[in-house]
């Protein structure tokens, strides 16, 4: 079974934000960068696949965007990930998720992929589209948002999350693509033996021109900080202070200290 | 100007979401058709044609046949935007329907500002103003974010739809409901609520300790509840419970919009975060730029006291 995972790297979302000079996206200077969230248990689901199917599986990770992607998918290969793919491309966070889409679709087809992992969405622009573009661009089956997952003879079990504690069963057939939710699995933290068997995993890279045959449908025309609601009070300096003005503001606008 | 709006229906029922497409739809003040897949005595009350389809026929959730409607009542109607709820039936159909069509899709609309769609980007910290540039645009709007304000009262057109293929690659198997609750959240009058920011599970106990002082329940994150500190049964939010309670503490929370939507209602809200600009401010009565784990051991203390 082929098995392909799409990675992200985003920034850590405790980071202050502000927009880029251009005003078309957030300035990425001084941020600190790490897998995106949902893409973790992507990779856990594959690898656990992997060890359900030994190696009658096989499974490569790709991620598109600058240098600094390498890290996340080297984390991926310490995890158990087989090899890496890395579309190389500086300015991957202007293009929008249909090219994102096109371009893992384009590497994608006639490689004879089973079944795709994807992040239900990335935690910076969190479009929640580029998973299943890409299985409709592939004429792939496709469900999104799973908190389970089960494989067996071609036939993936999925549970998709709902609104409420709600949840849907379906099944579907491979080649598939699957979009991962949080609480999936526990996504493992790479061993250090793990990680030094990742530095001989083959990282291939591919210039982003090389695949990339598509223009955006959409463009953004302005980045900024949001509309500063207020009129709420902020409390800040010594702890005991703090506490004892909350707690006269307590009394005074609720009922529950008397 | 005109939107195709697409209605959600589960376990035989429209849901209300859906009147917030007509909001949304009146805001940018185009003209609505709407789209059901559900059943007639269903069919929400808005003036204008509603395209029917039989979800006894089709199933509540299949997304390949659902796209199948959703395109044939496109071809019929000609909207310049088709408009989902950014919810597990919308993010899932949306860039199905988008796709065929090479549409543009903008995920998550939060506002129209000046004809144009605002989205928020890392954890709504910033705001992204995006513009399709293809002739028909799909959106997924945010839950929430635009308001019904008066129980729709309008007289529908029917018009139906069938389809003559209705295969598909998926098979619907069932509804598992949710779990048991061992605590009902939305009854208590104070809840005080564990995020990520607690930093591990064994911290949970001081946060606890500050509900009890209170005479509350313990709410949580989704995180907290993934990670395993705390039962599923206190998570608050979109996949949790939804509660107003007249006092909400968020300990160590950044507020997002799935958490926010869980319980922006209550009477007055209370962070505690060391990020003085954490989201979480935005609805907060009062933000406490602190350490959770120094600052509300000291308020339980002085509350004890
Ligand atoms: C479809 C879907 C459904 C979801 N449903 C829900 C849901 O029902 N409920 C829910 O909560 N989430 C839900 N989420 C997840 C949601 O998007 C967020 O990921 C989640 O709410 C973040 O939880 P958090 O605020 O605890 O953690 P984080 O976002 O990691 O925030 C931690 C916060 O703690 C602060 N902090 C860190 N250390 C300290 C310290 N020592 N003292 C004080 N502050 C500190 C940080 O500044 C930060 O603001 C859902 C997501 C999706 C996609
Ligand atoms: N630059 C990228 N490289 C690889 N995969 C990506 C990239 N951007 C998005 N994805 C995948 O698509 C999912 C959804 O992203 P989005 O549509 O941006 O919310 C992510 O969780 C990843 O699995």
């Amino acid at each position: 079974m082929k098995v392909l995972v799409c990675i992200k790297q985003v920034p850590d979302m405790e980071s202050r934000f502000k927009a880029n000079s251009s005003g078309n996206w957030y300035d990425e200077a001084d941020l600190a960068f790490r897998m995106n969230e949902y893409d973790e248990y992507a990779v856990e689901q594959a690898v656990q696949l992997r060890e359900q199917l030994g190696d009658a599986a096989d499974v490569t990770v790709i991620s598109i965007g600058p240098d600094r992607v390498q890290e996340a998918l080297k984390k991926a290969l310490a995890m158990g990930c087989d090899r890496g793919v890395h579309v190389q491309d500086p300015v991957s966070s202007l293009k929008d998720p249909w090219q994102i889409a096109s371009i893992i679709a384009t590497f994608a087809k006639d490689k004879g992929f089973d079944l795709i992992f994807a992040g239900m969405q990335s935690q910076d622009r969190g479009s929640a589209q580029v998973g299943v573009t890409v299985a409709e661009q592939l004429g792939y089956s496709c469900a999104t948002t799973l908190v389970g997952f089960a494989c067996s003879d071609g036939v993936i079990t999925a549970k998709r999350e709902l609104e409420g504690g709600l949840k849907g069963v379906v099944k579907l057939k491979t080649p598939a693509l699957v979009t991962c939710q949080l609480g999936l699995n526990v996504p493992r933290y790479p061993t250090l033996p793990n990680i030094m068997k990742a530095k001989k995993k083959e990282i291939l890279s591919i210039p982003v021109a090389d695949i990339l045959k598509e223009e955006a449908l959409a463009t953004t025309t302005s980045v900024h900080p949001p509309a500063r609601k207020g009129g709420g009070i902020v409390l800040e300096g010594d702890l005991n202070d703090m506490a004892a003005q909350l707690i006269g503001i307590l009394k005074e606008k609720t009922a529950v200290l008397r | 100007m005109k939107a195709l709006l697409i209605c959600e229906y589960r376990e035989g029922k429209l849901l209300d979401a859906s009147y917030e497409l007509a909001a949304f739809a009146d805001k940018l003040g185009a003209e609505k058709a709407m789209v059901l897949i559900g059943s007639e005595a269903e069919v929400p009350k808005v003036n204008g044609t509603v395209y029917l389809a039989d979800a006894g026929k089709y199933g509540e959730y299949n997304p390949d046949v659902h796209k199948k409607i959703v395109l044939a009542a496109v071809e019929r109607e000609n909207p310049d935007y088709i408009v989902f709820v950014h919810s597990s039936y919308g993010w899932d159909l949306a860039p199905r329907v988008a796709a065929t069509l090479k549409a543009a899709q903008i995920s998550e609309i939060v506002n129209i500002v000046d004809g144009k769609f605002e989205v928020g980007i890392c954890n709504s910290k910033l705001r992204r103003n995006v513009t399709p540039t293809t002739g028909k645009a799909v959106l997924t709007i945010q839950a929430g974010a635009f308001s019904v304000t008066d129980a729709s009262q309008g007289v529908p057109q029917l018009e139906r739809i069938d389809l003559a293929d209705g295969a598909s690659s998926l098979e619907f198997v069932g509804y598992e409901p949710a779990e048991k609750k061992d605590v009902d959240l939305t009854r208590a009058e104070v809840i005080v609520s564990a995020g990520r920011g607690v930093g591990k599970k064994e911290n949970v106990p001081v946060i606890a300790s500050l509900a009890k002082a209170l005479g509350g329940e313990l709410g949580a994150s989704r995180p907290v509840v993934d990670a395993g500190w705390v039962e599923h049964s206190h998570q608050v939010g979109t996949t949790g419970q939804t509660v107003s309670p007249k006092l909400y503490v968020a300990c160590g929370i950044s507020g997002a919009i799935q958490h926010l939507a869980g319980m922006k209602k209550s009477d007055f809200i209370v962070a505690i975060n060391k990020d003085k600009d954490a989201p979480i401010g935005e609805v907060a009565d009062v933000l406490v730029v602190a350490d959770v784990l120094q600052f509300v051991p000291a308020l339980t203390g002085m509350l004890q006291k």
